[in-house]
């Protein structure tokens, strides 16, 4: 009886840049990136940003300009796509719709040379993987999109390759489904321990999927770190802005003691953590839209501001309020709070909530 | 996972070609044989030793034509490669030296050693005169010289080409080195000959005078005189048949989709009568009709008691016949066009409050403007390369294409002359395929996104749609009428005096005896029509092959020179049949490659005359599949060669059958390249009917094309069930795969965009 076994390997890029034909400006930047063997890594970014290129690199679809591309530790820079052991879900799930399912998970068996009994074997247990027994009969038109994907899935997932590629694997499927079958991905890639790097422009089902999640901009890294850290600690105010939403106020650090920075923030200040590379002068500050708490106009520690408008949006409210800083978007879970459009307002920052960016 | 690939200790491709080299260095004729290689005389007849059927190997060895040693030294240096691994630097450049240099100096020795020794006077000037002679390459040749193509693109692709893809690479060098030998040298080859005098020296006085003659340029008609240049006929009749066939192919198009017209399935299939009619075949209908013994102009004469004329031949009968020929195709790309015109734009119009005829004016016309420039450079390339009508209907009204062939078969034998017209009819064409897309220019007129749209195209006003409608109705009648009288005519003793029923001219072409042998072909017309068969059945297939993989290339690979690439391999759609007649002419008549009077040449001129039609087709078909089809093959471990065979090839199966039957269809009824190059063994259908027509002898003329059409329509029947009903079986439940998509189905709207002159 096959397994679907892992051959989880490392991906790393040291230096990569790509430029498409004559253009001047590259699609990925001079970017370097470790990829553990077993995680779950997100490129998230917006359209645009070489999330895709950087995936594609790492299949082979695209050669690299310049840099060096390892996975599991060998250098691949050079090899097509053919001979890498990586495989790859794309977002038309690109079945081959004049094969069943069955031989469409069967065909990168067939080019890797394994006996014709044990591709059979490994194609079941692969479309048993997914929940798919039974299907193999049929053309990828007859399935809906859910199963589709999962066919994908399955042929991807049998060859046992180092590193599985999803590239935007959800898009074509409806809001329900989606947050169904991103579990199952995630269910799978811890089951088997696959190092698995997925591209997405979703921010939410990036925080949901990932062990990691590498934010990309204009053809850089923005930042890198645990879903968490993105949320909370947000480098810069491209990604605070990008991953949930953002209000960014322009402060001023007064002073820094053993790592606590004194925040000026109009009349206010404020008390937080610093961060590696703040120093005493002008800054910026983000705070979530959820951690900014609404008290009554005049009320200590509160920066003051009116409502603009009011929404009700069914599980909270949410606030346009001006305050001498520009506009700030504000959510209050508790939808019988006593605040209406045109009055004034304190807003208080607990602590946790704001936090120091870079430029 | 990765099962360990046995590893050889040479490369496979590298051993592939390196033995099929030697195969033909040391075992095959290295000179062409004057009988078919593949009747295998050839062992019987003294080989391996008689010079004339003995492998390079063995000449050299016998100490003749010792420049062809170093060829055969050159194929042994791949194996030195032994035990190294394609990324090896060495094993690259190797190949690549091994490659550039072996096909250097076997090209150097096939046009430097000529029938007269060398053939360039500083070889002679350098090694004195050489007293052996050199024939046309034979098979050997050809597999050496395709091996030393390849061994090049591997070493290419070792060294990183195209993303080290030997397939890819390999396809393109092919292409290149294809289209170059049998494009690109021939017209090179007709232009130098252009400038050659009678007595073979090289003269630009005489070139000149030649080229702004009278008789190209004059202008006699326009001041009373009996007639104009050749060029100046030409050009006004390209122009008249191309304005007149697009405005009728749009009024077809507007009836068939804006006016409510229920029939436009049968009008789409009339529409295949004129692509498997012989062009001249029209002509001679009109002969029949409005000839001087003509029905109509006997008609005519009796009722209003006048002389009957010779009136339709010259520009009337030309313009008759051609408009008929040809406005199917202008239908064929209006359709296309029209229907691509969304209905929402139309619809934001109305709603703009612009009235039906606005509407058509401001938006639905200027959306159509790329299809009215197709068709009209379509009309006016085939009628400046139609040479069966002139033939025929034209009179005294001399066009560039039968001038070629009279300055090139006549008594005067010029090939200069028919070098330098041909050069004026290829300049004709290409500054239309350039005027077209200079008119178009960069300006965007897709309309349909791939979002569905669920607009109507509103109806046309009802005064013009009256007025499409007798258009169209008195085409059809003619139409019809045309083809009424070639069917009836082949029934007639003799057209225009004795018309008593027959089925002489029949019996007369196709009777089939028994006699001591078995079956005996015995009429005048199988001898032609077999060997007809023969050629259109082995170029089809070749022109679709190479027609796709040009098209794979063009559509799912990047690499430099693409532009250049696709430019040279769409260039042989914009010259006339006539051009690549003469320049093959010229061009093939001697060693290196000597070809004249064979069947090969034909099957080489269909291929790479119909080349154009396949690619169109796979270009039209692959773009719609999506390319994440290949790359996830090309991950799932498959090479890009098995991604070829495995996934696009079965996906494209339509375009492969229009590229088939087209290129089959246009192998049969081809008549302007044709005539130069078919021989008394190699005789076509259409040369043959031609020959019979000028002898008058057209019942025999008219029974053979009836029998073609009736032959033609018969295969486009059969081709089509085979590869429909095969499609039936796997997508019986399905209707919206990519493939059933593809709007390439016969007689679909993109690819018969292309068919160069009959």
């Amino acid at each position: 009886m096959a397994e679907i076994k892992s051959n989880a390997a490392s991906v790393e890029f040291r230096g990569v840049t790509k430029i498409y034909g004559r253009s001047k400006v590259p699609a990925v930047n001079d970017i370097s990136l470790h990829i553990e063997a077993g995680k779950l890594v997100t490129l998230l970014g917006p359209s645009g940003c070489g999330k895709t290129t950087t995936l594609r690199m790492i299949a082979g679809l695209e050669m690299a300009t310049s840099g060096q591309i390892l996975i599991g530790g060998a250098d691949v820079t050079r090899l097509p796509a053919t001979d890498r052991d990586v495989s790859m879900v794309f977002q038309s799930y690109a079945l081959f719709p004049h094969m069943t399912v069955d031989e469409n998970v069967r065909y990168g068996l067939r080019f890797s040379g394994f006996p014709k009994k044990e591709v059979i074997e490994r194609a079941r247990a692969g479309l048993e993987l997914v929940g798919l027994s039974g299907y193999g009969d049929r053309l990828p038109s007859q399935l809906s999109g859910g199963q589709q994907q999962r066919v994908a899935v399955a042929r991807a997932l049998v060859l046992e390759p180092q590193v599985l590629l999803f590239d935007e694997p959800l898009s074509n499927l409806d809001a329900k489904l989606r947050r169904h079958v991103r579990e199952e991905i995630r269910d799978i890639q811890q089951k088997l321990g696959l190092t698995v790097v997925y591209v997405t422009h979703d921010q939410e089902e990036a925080l949901a999927v990932s062990d990691r999640i590498i934010v990309m901009n204009n053809a850089v890294i923005a930042q890198d770190g645990t879903p968490r850290d993105l949320y909370d600690a947000p480098a810069n105010a491209f990604v605070a802005d990008f991953i949930g939403e953002a209000n960014i106020f322009p402060c001023t650090i007064e002073s820094i003691e053993n790592g606590v920075a004194s925040v000026r923030l109009g009349a206010l200040t404020i008390s937080l953590p610093g961060r590696g590379g703040s120093t005493p002068g002008p800054a910026k500050l983000a705070v979530r839209p959820g951690r900014i708490v609404l008290h009554p106009a005049g009320a200590a520690d509160t920066l003051p501001g009116t409502i603009q408008k009011a929404t009700y949006v069914g599980s909270h409210l949410e606030f346009m309020i001006e305050t001498e800083f520009g506009e700030a978007f504000v959510t209050a879970p508790d939808v019988d709070a006593p605040f209406k459009a045109g009055q004034t307002v304190g807003l208080g920052f607990p602590p946790r909530g704001p936090v120091l960016i870079g430029n | 996972m990765s099962v360990t690939k046995r590893t050889p200790s040479l490369h496979p491709t590298l051993v592939l070609w390196a033995t099929v080299g030697l195969v033909g260095y040391c075992l095959l004729p290295w000179y062409g044989l004057r009988d078919n290689f593949f009747t295998f005389s050839w062992l019987l007849d003294g080989w391996p030793l008689k010079g004339s059927v003995a492998p390079a190997l063995f000449l050299v060895l016998q100490g003749e034509k010792l420049w062809l040693a170093p060829i055969g030294i050159l194929l042994l240096v791949p194996f030195f490669l032994w035990g190294r691994k394609k990324t090896d630097p060495l094993f690259g450049s190797l190949l690549i030296a091994v490659g550039v240099v072996g096909l250097a100096w076997f090209l150097l020795q096939g046009f430097g050693i000529g029938l007269r020794g060398f053939s360039w006077e500083w070889l002679k000037a350098i090694f004195g005169d050489l007293k052996i002679r050199q024939f046309g390459m034979g098979w050997g040749a050809v597999l050496v010289g395709t091996a030393l193509l390849f061994l090049l693109t591997l070493g290419l692709a070792a060294r990183g080409a195209v993303g080290g893809d030997e397939f890819v690479v390999g396809s393109i060098g092919f292409v290149i080195a294809t289209v170059g030998l049998f494009i690109f040298m021939p017209i090179l080859q007709m232009l130098a000959s252009a400038l050659v005098t009678q007595d073979g020296d090289y003269s630009l006085s005489v070139f000149f005078q030649k080229l702004f003659s009278d008789r190209l340029w004059g202008i006699g008609c326009l001041t009373g005189g009996p007639r104009c240049g050749v060029a100046w006929n030409s050009l006004f009749l390209a122009v008249l048949v191309g304005v007149i066939t697009t405005l009728l192919g749009l009024v077809f198009a507007l009836m068939v989709t804006r006016t409510g017209f229920r029939y436009g399935a049968v009008l789409r299939a009339l529409t295949v009568l004129p692509i498997i009619t012989p062009p001249f075949v029209i002509g001679l209908a009109i002969i029949l009709l409005f000839g001087l013994s003509g029905f109509f102009t006997q008609a005519f004469a009796e009722l209003f008691g006048v002389q009957p004329t010779r009136w339709v031949y010259g520009l009337p009968g030309l313009l008759i016949a051609q408009t008929l020929a040809f406005t199917p195709i202008a239908f064929l790309v209006m359709i296309g066009v029209v229907e691509g015109v969304s209905p929402s734009m139309e619809e934001a119009a109305q709603t703009l409050r612009a009235n039906r005829w606005q509407t058509f004016v401001t938006v639905s016309l200027p959306l159509m403007r790329p299809g009215l420039a197709n068709a009209f450079l379509l009309g006016f390339i085939e009628s400046m390369a139609d040479f069966g009508n002139p033939l025929v209907l034209g009179g005294n009204f001399d066009v560039l294409s039968t001038e070629i062939f009279f300055a090139i078969v006549g008594a005067q034998y010029d090939q200069a002359q028919a070098a330098i017209l041909a050069l004026v009819l290829l300049f004709f064409t290409l500054g239309a395929f350039y005027a077209q897309r200079f008119w178009l220019g960069k300006k965007s007129y897709t309309t349909v996104s791939g979002k569905g749209d669920a607009g109507v195209h509103p109806h046309l006003p009802p005064a013009f749609r009256n007025t499409v409608y007798g258009v169209a109705g008195f085409w059809t009648i003619f139409t019809l009428i045309i083809y009424v009288t070639i069917f009836y005519a082949s029934f007639v003793k003799l057209w225009g005096v004795d018309f008593t029923l027959t089925v002489d001219h029949y019996v007369k072409a196709f009777a089939v005896s028994w006699n001591e042998f078995g079956l005996h072909w015995r009429g005048s017309a199988w001898s032609s029509f077999w060997t007809t068969m023969e050629i259109a059945l082995i170029s089809a297939p070749l022109t679709a092959g190479i027609g796709l993989i040009t098209a794979y290339l063009l559509v799912r690979q990047d690499f430099a020179g693409k532009q250049a690439f696709e430019f040279g391999t769409m260039l042989s759609f914009a010259i006339p049949g006539t051009v690549i007649g003469v320049s093959y002419v010229i061009a093939f008549n001697v060693p290196p490659i000597e070809l004249t009077g064979t069947g090969i040449i034909l099957v080489l001129s269909f291929i790479f005359r119909n080349m154009p039609v396949g690619v169109r087709a796979g270009v039209a078909s692959m773009s719609q599949i999506d390319r994440s089809l290949d790359e996830s093959s090309l991950t799932l471990g498959a090479n890009s060669w098995q991604t070829f065979r495995k996934v696009i090839l079965p996906l494209l199966r339509p375009a492969i059958l229009a590229a088939l039957v087209y290129s089959f269809v246009r192998a049969m009824t081809a008549i302007s390249a044709v005539i130069f190059l078919v021989s008394a063994q190699y005789d076509m259908s259409t040369s043959y009917i031609v020959g019979r027509v000028e002898n008058n002898e057209y019942g025999i003329a008219i029974a053979y094309s009836a029998v073609l059409i009736a032959v033609m329509l018969a295969v486009i029947g059969i081709m089509q069930l085979i590869v429909g009903s095969r499609d039936i079986g796997r997508r019986r439940e399905d209707g919206n795969l990519s493939q059933s998509r593809t709007n390439v189905d016969l007689p679909g709207r993109g690819q018969p965009a292309l068919t160069g002159g009959g």
